[in-house]
């Protein structure tokens, strides 16, 4: 101690060194806040640049007429491509799923989820080769094979989410079940899927939600389309909101800009509502299942 | 039960009874085999779609890979016209700009991550969160869109100079061009991507920081940075290590947005501010109108580069990983 004398009345402030680290401390805070009202501040302006220029060109006929007054076709191109996309996607997920929580054990398990992971680490483009490979080359294009590479991309995101919430659901069901001497695929039919249902649809939606702006894949699959004429047969190339964001871009046309900010509009609406929908479903279900 | 029942129980069944529960039996065995056998399908199927892409990707770059070798993956030279293709400005254009991208996203995600995970009151961590999380769903054509007609003019015009003016020694930020369209446009975008898978698997593996250890540090009087710093960082640094090789996967293989702003260039350049371009993109951008063979094959022949690399980020990730029990990005 140093000679100073000490003094009982002085405020309890730290001091020295301690003022030090704590007012690093604080810096560190101020950054760390900083850093999340960064990302928050990166997806308004995006949102809101969406929105201030797309919701002008919005109108009833922009989203029924096909070009070059509006982009129906597109919409009409899209929900097919992501519709049998989903139709694909959901059983299988549902039931890689099932494998690996009703079946696990052994090395399938591993190998099998492994390979969930490594399908959702793909890059999309990738799947786009393969699909060019498999169902496009010297053949045509097809809102098929765009279905099929959207399919590849939504099955890891709904094997996951469909596991984690057949995890939850309650070790007692399946006991009371196995009590009764209820077998194996009547339980899983008739207890396990049913009370996972929420789940499971939520996230489809999630991935449907995905799967819907993937354009890397797309761009092997259903790229050369005439977007004044609606199409529905999904043995040709359909119309599709995100190539033509994409085709759109790389052409210097304020018009083309300008159909191409409502197209970003109207997806990213769809984007939107249907993942945040999607989450606050799952977390009501998860507060209902945890109370 | 009661035990009265039990006799009733004991007793040989009728023989109607027995049938039923016979036929039910073998109902059940046939129903159990089928659930399985169509759930082992759907595993296998899955397994054979990789193997599939696998040797889709190859057998499409056969011809390339025949003729270059593994030069292709060093020669610079990329003209379709002259039939001559390359790999290395391309490679060198991924490695560029994803490293960029990491560098500048991964402290700010690592920073969200504390901020979700100790910082925020509960109230604004529900609110922010799933806003970050938002940032992920954006599809990519949008957000190069956004930056071809709003972040390239800004960058360009404001940025740019000012990085040039005020560190313009360092030949890393040379003058700008005249368009926005540059490895820098591209890495900021790509920054704003690898920031959400980072940031959500970073906080997830804080949360997993045992509540004794921190309260033990603060109970010593360590500050909060202190308390990262000493204990939640350095218990989750090999975790954290394998998210950032999760979002450094991301920006290797993401290829329309960056199509969209990189410019397509075909040198290798020293400095940011000029245009690259990168094997997605680059497939991105040509494949549409690729005619010969050879470009075709050399773009298949960019594909296996990318797909070797995408696969070897993602196994060391999971590998990494497995320490903690999170797996793979939330999304891509």
């Amino acid at each position: 101690m140093s000679d100073a004398a000490f003094d009982p009345t002085a405020p309890l402030t730290p001091s020295g060194n301690l003022r030090r680290r704590r007012a690093f401390s604080r810096g560190a805070d101020l950054a760390a806040t900083g850093a999340a009202l960064l990302a928050v501040g990166v997806l308004a302006v995006v949102v809101y640049t969406v929105v201030s220029r797309g919701a002008s060109a919005l109108d009833l006929d922009f989203l029924i007429k096909g070009a070059p007054e509006g982009i129906g076709p597109e919409l009409v191109g899209t929900a097919i491509i992501v519709a049998i996309g989903t139709a694909i996607a959901m059983p299988v997920g549902v039931l890689v799923a099932l494998f690996l929580t009703e079946f696990a054990g052994g090395r399938a398990t591993n190998l099998v989820r492994l390979t969930l992971d490594l399908m959702n680490g793909l890059p999309s483009i990738i799947i786009g080769l393969f699909v060019f490979g498999l169902l496009v080359n010297h053949k045509q294009q097809s809102g098929i094979a765009a279905s099929v590479a959207l399919a590849i991309i939504m099955v890891p995101l709904i094997a996951r989410g469909t596991q984690e919430v057949l995890l939850l659901v309650p070790a007692s069901l399946r006991e009371a079940s196995d009590a009764l001497g209820v077998s194996r695929w009547r339980a899983v039919l008739g207890i396990v899927l049913p009370s996972a249902l929420g789940g499971i649809l939520t996230s489809t939606v999630l991935s449907v939600a995905r799967a819907a702006g993937e354009t890397a894949p797309l761009i092997f699959a259903t790229s050369v389309f005439d977007p004044s004429r609606f199409s529905l047969n999904p043995f040709e190339a359909l119309p599709n909101v995100p190539v033509r964001v994409f085709q759109l871009s790389e052409e210097a046309n304020p018009e083309g800009f300008a159909e191409a900010w409502g197209l970003s509009f109207v997806l990213v609406s769809f984007i939107l509502f249907a993942s945040l929908g999607a989450r606050a479903l799952l977390a009501r279900s998860r507060k209902r299942r945890s109370a | 039960m009661s035990a009265s029942a039990s006799p009733a129980v004991l007793e040989a069944p009728s023989a109607a009874r027995s049938r039923s529960a016979e036929r039910r039996k073998r109902a059940d065995r046939i129903g159990d085999r089928t659930l399985y056998g169509i759930c082992l399908l759907a595993a296998l199927l899955c397994v054979v779609t990789i193997a599939l892409i696998a040797y889709q990707v190859v057998n499409g770059a056969s011809p390339a890979i025949s003729k270059y070798g593994i030069g292709f993956l060093t020669d610079t030279t990329w003209q379709p016209n002259f039939g001559e293709f390359g790999a290395g400005s391309l490679i060198f254009g991924t490695a560029v700009s994803s490293f960029a991208a990491l560098l500048l996203g991964a402290p700010i995600a690592i920073s969200i991550g504390l901020y979700l995970s100790l910082l925020a009151p509960s109230g604004v961590r529900g609110a922010i969160a799933p806003l970050v999380e938002m940032l992920a769903a954006i599809p990519s054509v949008i957000l190069g869109f956004w930056g071809v007609l709003v972040l390239a003019p800004f960058v360009q015009g404001t940025l740019e100079p000012w990085l040039h003016d005020s560190f313009g020694f360092i030949p890393i930020f040379g003058a700008p061009e005249t368009t926005g369209s540059s490895i820098f446009t591209a890495s900021l975008i790509l920054t704003i991507m690898v920031i959400p898978i980072i940031a959500s698997i970073s906080r997830d593996l804080f949360l997993t920081v045992p509540a004794d250890l921190k309260d033990g540090a603060s109970a010593l009087g360590a500050t909060r940075w202190e308390v990262i710093r000493g204990i939640v960082l350095p218990s989750t640094a090999s975790g954290v290590v394998a998210a950032s090789l999760l979002g450094l996967g991301r920006a290797l293989g993401e290829a329309i947005a960056v199509a969209q702003v990189i410019g397509a260039g075909s040198e290798i350049q020293a400095s940011l501010f000029r245009t690259g371009d990168t094997l997605a993109a680059r497939i991105a951008n040509q494949f549409p109108g690729a005619l010969t063979e050879m470009h075709k094959a050399s773009l298949f022949y960019l594909g296996v580069i990318l797909l070797v690399i995408g696969l070897a980020s993602n196994l060391v990730a999971q590998w990494i990983g497995r320490r903690f029990s999170f797996r793979g990005a939330p999304a891509r």
